[in-house]
């Protein structure tokens, strides 16, 4: 008898949002716990609930998972979308970890002055598409197959689609110049689980907004000088 | 025939020293090559050779490898170093980001300024003594057994080692109050590869000095 994963973590998209992909790609349901206020966390925290004190936090098959490569790794492995063999999950940990960096760049950027927001923005996008989008496309052309690794959907395409959606979220041009990603980009968003998660209603957090900066900012007692890259 | 795994980056520790670490507690030796200038490093972007234009790269098996923990999951699982199951792997991949965030603060502090050393060090200390140190610590005493994970050695054991000597070496004391992780230590200082990578003469690299922060400015120009 297993419950649904039980995913704790704050109201803004930021290291939780990978995890939640990942799962309603693979089609598996999950309940949320949103901490509130920096009590949730403390509560969380004399639990013995977090490893190392932090969220994101998932419970999940009787663990308590911390640390996001961690939890993403569990998931992947689980629900067979880590490759066949350890050659194929070097090739999608290594496509993943360009995918983490590029979207780790947005991590701080609601908390980011207006004015530091559109130098972060600038400095991402350059990002995208001088280094991060011509190497996945230069994958895709190289085998000229539908998925980044082995013809099969991994967890290395559906981080990649999470990574263009919200590159285009900045600029919505992005994919301009990358035929291959564009083709990629409509193929992976209308597989059914994948679709079902960018319709509206689903879990999938939209774009974090001020509203929530303070209270983050207050829960995690982090974010608070922020620079830009 | 599987020639030695090649490791290309500069003469120090970095980003590549955990590679080396797990590498050599495995028994397997490699080649390095030390890259000296930017152009050098240019050329490898340009001959297609690094995916996203950064290292460490480590060419092993065929495969061009680059970002650490593609380079070091794919080590580990090659060599039994990742625990029997899903969820052993599981465990490995909380400890070993735990401690690499720890790690990270390490990585960091020979490019922070000199009038914020002090403080720097005392940030590593703090989260070293109040946060990571007493996960693993607790870890040793409730299951009494030697290794972290499944009662035998894996990378998760590899990277604590590594952080332990990383961080004493410049909080010398770090480990009073750790009584386990003393023992631990011992342990695994005790084991034949992992004596040996602590030897003169083997491929693990000095501490970081400002001829390192010197290179790594040039050739990375840090952005």
């Amino acid at each position: 008898m297993s419950g649904k994963p039980v995913l704790h973590y704050v109201s803004v998209r930021g290291r939780m949002e990978p995890v939640k992909w990942l799962l309603a790609a693979a089609g598996v349901e999950f309940e949320e716990r949103i901490l509130k206020t920096k009590d949730d966390l403390q509560k969380l925290r004399t639990d013995g609930c977090l490893l190392f004190q932090q969220v994101p936090m998932v419970e999940i098959d009787g663990m308590k998972m911390v640390q996001t490569r961690a939890i993403l790794n569990y998931i992947a492995g689980k629900y067979n979308l880590y490759g066949k063999d350890l050659k194929e999950r070097a090739l999608i940990d290594m496509y993943v970890g360009g995918t983490d960096d590029l979207m780790g760049f947005l991590l701080s950027f609601p908390f980011l002055s207006a004015e530091d927001k559109v130098k972060q923005c600038a400095f991402v996008v350059q990002k995208a598409t001088s280094r991060y989008f011509p190497a996945y496309e230069k994958v895709l052309k190289d085998h000229g197959q539908d998925f980044l690794v082995g013809n099969r959907l991994s967890w290395a395409d559906i981080h990649l689609l999470e990574a263009i959606l919200m590159l285009e979220e900045k600029k919505s041009d992005a994919l301009s110049g990358f035929p291959l990603l564009q083709a990629f980009k409509k193929r992976i968003s209308s597989i059914p689980t994948i679709k079902k998660f960018l319709a509206p209603g689903s879990k999938r957090k939209p774009i974090s907004d001020d509203k929530y900066v303070e209270t983050v900012r207050r829960v995690l007692r982090m974010y608070y000088d922020v620079k830009p890259n | 025939m599987s020639e030695k795994p090649r490791l290309t980056y500069i003469n120090g520790r970095g980003r590549m020293e955990s590679i080396r670490w797990l590498l050599a507690a495995a028994g397997v030796e490699f080649e390095e090559i030390f890259l000296q200038t930017r152009e050098q490093l240019l050329k490898l972007g340009q001959d297609g050779s690094l995916m996203f234009h950064q290292l460490p790269l480590v060419e092993i098996d065929g495969m061009k490898l680059v970002q650490c923990r593609a380079i070091l999951s794919y080590i580990a699982g090659k060599y039994n170093l990742y625990g029997k199951d899903l969820k052993e792997r599981a465990l490995i991949d909380m400890y070993v980001e735990g401690i690499s965030d720890l790690m990270q603060l390490i990585l960091m502090f020979p490019f922070s300024p000199p009038e914020a050393k002090e403080k720097n060090i005392a940030t590593i200390a703090e989260k070293a003594t109040e946060r990571y140190f007493p996960v693993f610590e607790k870890v040793l005493k409730q299951h009494g057994q030697d290794f972290l994970v499944g009662n035998r050695f894996s990378w998760a054991d590899v990277q604590l080692m590594e952080a332990i000597l990383a961080v004493e070496e410049k909080v010398p004391s770090v480990l009073s109050g750790f009584p386990q992780l003393q023992a631990f230590k011992t342990k695994m200082s005790n084991m034949p590869t992992i004596k040996k990578f602590l030897q003169p003469g083997s491929p693990r690299k000095p501490p970081p000095d400002e001829n390192y922060v010197a290179t790594v400015m040039k050739i990375f120009k840090l952005d």
